[in-house]
């Protein structure tokens, strides 16, 4: 269970993220939508502890993720995923070796055992022979791809994925929403996607949020977001504008 | 501090008091600046240090960058080196020759060069080549998120990316010197002998008669404080990059200097204290 309670971050004095409290309960997909600059991935990594809150207070199974010391925190974070927005793949290594990483640093699995693993994932996100490539010998969706994998090679309890189809064909993007799922079904993680792929998530997600200009503007089940008021949540949820997007 | 455009609109006595103001103001943000950078470079020592005991030091990435600061800078270092020790022997030959010293000339060359011309020239190579290129990586990666991927993954930047490369920095900055001066010597007998016609076995007796250990060690011991400080220099300004591709050019640009700056500092320091 993921719980954010009133967490507020300021840049140069200014509010970018105000007492955002929300819930994502244990083996749930939240969806975290909202327009570009809304502070979707500055949410994120104050969640998983890479950036700290001004105010408020993120707990993970009851642990506040913030009050940990950095032995507990490195505990906590081997228990966690993350993709990055924008890849984020190490430039000095091959894209196998990006990908067995996590497995390389956990240091309980010999290497065959990794080898195997990471050659099951390359085949299961469709790129089976560029192991041996770097991160500047690939396509941003390939990157985006390997990203993922590398997320998900240790099977971690809790993932958090920053746009994980952003720059991918449709086709591409519908399996990794199903990988998503597939990943939730059989390994019961509870996960956090950012997406602007609202067709997407909709499937994949149990709840959605919805963040703008750095305030929680909507949080509730996909019932609840078909049924909302809040022009602007149906809005960017229809995917339509009839004048200009407000609220 | 306010722009010439701002100060135009201000009373006279106003004028002229931000006109008096503005050097204490610009000298007091430099202050600032300079001390905040300075405490962060303190503060990374710390952690490095505190990261001594159990030292555990991540082979794969030791060895590469082992690979990268040593065996790549080998052919830019002799090339230096081997100029330099030549430059040295031309430099000292007008006088060797109007006096008739001869004798003295391996003295010259390597005493000149083993205790300040060739740590503070390799220095300045391997910080130029080594540090900016170790503060682009770094600041690379901090502004495309891999250091945070890293702490996202459970892996303590410092230990992983840091202190492999501190310690590979001192060790190869010290075996390039060791290299490098071996190298000047042999570039000022080659010099020596076809240019002034001094026999090498004279340049070498010169040397061997002349030269102190000590003088060798003066050398070693300012290698190891450079390669100290352009490792911890160099680990600051990229960790602290922000600003995407023009925030690492600032870094890089930055690290440079801050470690001309501290090579001169320690050299002065280390020549006052060992001479």
């Amino acid at each position: 269970m993921i719980r954010v309670e009133g967490v507020t971050k300021f840049y140069e004095g200014r509010p970018v993220l105000e007492d955002i409290t929300l819930d994502v309960p244990e083996g749930t997909n939240l969806g975290l939508i909202g327009p570009g600059g809304a502070g979707k991935t500055l949410l994120l990594k104050i969640i998983c502890g890479l950036v700290d809150p001004d105010r408020g207070q993120v707990t993970i199974d009851g642990v506040d993720v913030h009050k940990l010391k950095a032995t507990e925190l490195a505990e906590l974070r081997f228990r966690i995923g993350m993709l990055f927005q924008n890849y984020a793949l190490f430039d000095f290594m091959n894209v196998a070796d990006n990908i067995a990483f996590p497995l390389r640093q956990e240091g309980k699995m010999e290497e065959e055992e990794i080898a195997t693993r990471v050659q099951k994932m390359l085949d299961s996100i469709d790129l089976p022979r560029i192991g041996h490539q770097y991160g500047r010998e690939l396509s941003g969706g390939m990157k985006k791809r390997v990203s993922f994998a590398r997320a998900v090679i240790r099977r971690p309890p809790i993932i958090f994925y920053d746009d994980p189809t952003a720059g991918l064909d449709p086709v591409t993007s519908s399996k990794i929403f199903l990988l998503l799922r597939d990943i939730r079904d059989n390994y019961g993680t509870t996960s956090v996607t950012i997406s602007h792929d609202i067709q997407g998530i909709k499937d994949i997600c149990d709840n959605f949020a919805m963040l703008e200009r750095g305030r929680l503007i909507f949080h509730g089940s996909r019932a609840e977001v078909e049924r909302t008021p809040i022009n602007l949540v149906r809005q960017f949820w229809d995917g339509f504008s009839d004048d200009e997007l407000h609220t | 501090m306010c722009s010439p455009q701002d100060r135009r609109r201000l009373s006279p006595v106003a004028q002229i008091k931000t006109i008096i103001e503005s050097p204490f103001a610009l000298i007091g943000a430099h202050f600032l600046e300079w001390s905040a950078q300075i405490g962060g470079m303190c503060v990374l020592m710390a952690q490095i240090f505190v990261r001594l005991n159990p030292l555990k030091l991540d082979g794969p990435e030791t060895w590469r960058n082992m690979y990268r600061i040593g065996v790549k800078s080998f052919p830019i270092i002799l090339v230096t080196a081997m100029l330099t020790g030549a430059i040295m022997v031309i430099q000292s030959g007008t006088y060797i020759q109007e006096y008739g010293a001869y004798g003295l000339l391996g003295w010259g060359a390597g005493y000149s060069v083993l205790r300040e011309v060739g740590p503070i020239l390799i220095g300045l190579m391997f910080s130029g080549r080594v540090g900016a290129n170790n503060t682009a990586e770094l600041g690379t990666m901090r502004v495309t998120d891999q250091i945070d991927a890293l702490r996202a993954l459970a892996i303590d930047p410092i230990n992983y990316l840091v202190v492999p490369r501190f310690y590979s920095m001192i060790l190869m900055m010290f075996l390039l010197v060791v290299v490098g001066d071996f190298t000047a010597l042999l570039g000022g007998a080659v010099t020596g002998q076809y240019l002034l016609g001094v026999d090498m076995e004279l340049f070498a007796w010169s040397i061997i008669t002349y030269i102190k250990l000590e003088d060798l060690f003066t050398g070693l011991i300012k290698s190891v404080a450079f390669g100290f400080a352009i490792a911890v220099i160099s680990c600051h300004f990229g960790l602290k990059t922000s600003g995407g591709a023009v925030g690492v050019g600032r870094a890089v640009n930055a690290s440079v200097v801050g470690s001309a700056i501290a090579i001169f500092v320690i050299d002065f320091i280390f020549t006052y204290a060992l001479i």
